[in-house]
């Protein structure tokens, strides 16, 4: 479980952030994480909620945006919502696809208060 | 993916980030910097280090006990002679993987510290001062024994290989999506007990990493009957001989998984959208 020492990252990326914009304290977090990135959205919660304390991220909140598993056909042209251990064309059933989302690992925005 | 061309911006993040509205008091900024940026940022510098070396550098990962030792022994068996051939050991636990290699001739170094799930280009970078990297022709990195987390971490390498052993069953590939989509080679391993399976079929095995849509060759190994070894060895020459025409021109060589983001960034299809629940009707 890599989760932890991930929410070190990112909390010091957080934290940077806060620092560069002069925040008072951090409003909320907001990453994206696809549901195949490898990450346990629970696990990064729990996470979150023990190390952000005596920061200046101490009350913000962590919002997980989750994002589906997408793949664009390579022989159609269609793309396709799909489950992450079937990455086939939902219309010709191919499996010369490529991955649009899925993967994201992001932090995508920090709210603060100033 | 990376964090100065606006590629972290997959249709999958871009609406969110559209939608931001300011609330009162509060100001809110967009990041989109990767998670593993850190990790990444390494694992880019490795690789810049292996290539000045002129080093292809293998990575191996499977479960626990799944035979990625035993298959290095039978790799350095037959190749010392003709490459300088040096191991990375991510055995945390013990020293016996780093002891079985040396044993053949070759130096091995073992990373003892860190998390224990997984490496991470940092310790890999850590590993790098203990070998003189010009001298080498082939670095192979045996990762700790883990379908989970050593997917997720770059660490500079050309290659992933995923070994499957037909004692795990058939299955793991559409159990461990995220390990199976990133093999550049599927290697079913101890195939010697196939006969005393009866429920491991390699075709299944081969089905379910199709259904990863990754088209991975697949190569069935045994380090008892050496089943499947010239294979292996062919694979590993074509893959040095890629690898030193790359660097002829000024390339590298990537995993394919981390090159896939690549092809929509610079993607203009306008491709039709097929939701999960759909009942489809190709038109
Ligand atoms: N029958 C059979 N046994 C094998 C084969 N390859 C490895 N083994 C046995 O499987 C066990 C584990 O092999 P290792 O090579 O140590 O596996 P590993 O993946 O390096 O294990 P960890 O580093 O602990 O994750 C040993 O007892 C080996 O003798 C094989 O091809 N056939
Ligand atoms: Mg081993
Ligand atoms: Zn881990
Ligand atoms: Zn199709
Ligand atoms: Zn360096």
């Amino acid at each position: 479980m890599h989760e932890l020492s991930l929410c070190d990252d990112l909390l010091n990326q957080v934290i940077a952030i806060a620092q560069q914009n002069n925040a008072q304290s951090v409003e909320s977090v907001t990453v994206t994480i696809g549901a195949l990135a490898g990450i346990e959205p629970s696990l990064l919660e729990n996470a979150f909620s023990i190390i952000k304390i005596n920061t200046v991220a101490e009350f913000a909140q962590l919002i997980i945006r989750k994002v589906p598993v997408t793949v664009l056909c390579l022989q159609c042209g269609a793309k396709s919502e799909v489950l992450l251990n079937h990455l086939l064309c939902h219309v010709c059933k191919s499996h010369d696809t490529s991955l649009i989302s899925g993967d994201e690992l992001v932090l995508a925005s920090v709210a603060f208060f100033v | 993916m990376c964090n100065t061309c606006g590629c972290n911006i997959t249709p999958g993040n871009r609406p969110l980030v559209m939608a931001e509205k300011p609330k009162n008091g509060v100001t809110t900024i967009s990041v989109l910097e990767n998670l593993l940026s850190k990790n990444n940022n390494q694992a880019e510098h490795n690789r810049a280090h292996f290539d000045a070396a002129k080093v292809l550098v293998i990575n191996l990962m499977s479960s626990p006990g799944s035979g990625k030792t035993a298959l290095l022994e039978a790799t350095i068996k037959r190749l010392r002679d003709s490459f300088k051939i040096a191991v990375i050991e991510g055995d945390l636990e013990t020293e016996n993987d780093t002891q079985r290699i040396q044993a053949q001739g070759v130096p091995a170094y073992q990373i003892t510290t860190g998390t224990a799930c997984h490496l991470d280009a940092h310790l890999v970078h850590n590993a790098l001062h203990h070998f003189s990297l010009n001298d080498l022709d082939l670095l192979f990195i045996e990762n700790v024994g883990n379908l989970v987390c050593p997917a997720s971490f770059d660490l500079g390498h050309h290659r992933n290989v995923v070994l499957l052993s037909v004692t795990e069953g058939d299955d793991k590939p559409a159990k461990y999506p995220v390990m199976f989509r990133a093999a550049d080679l599927m290697l079913i391993s101890k195939t010697d007990l196939l006969p005393y399976l009866d429920d491991f079929s390699t075709s299944n095995a081969k089905q379910n990493l199709q259904n990863l849509a990754n088209a991975a060759p697949v190569i069935e190994f045994s380090s008892k009957d050496s089943n499947g070894l010239d294979d292996w060895i062919a694979w590993l020459l074509s893959e040095i001989k890629t690898y030193t025409e790359l660097l002829q021109t000024k390339k590298t060589q990537r995993p394919k998984v981390q090159q896939e983001g690549q092809f929509f960034h610079t993607s203009s299809v306008k491709p039709k959208f097929y939701p999960i629940n759909t009942k489809i009707t190709p038109d």
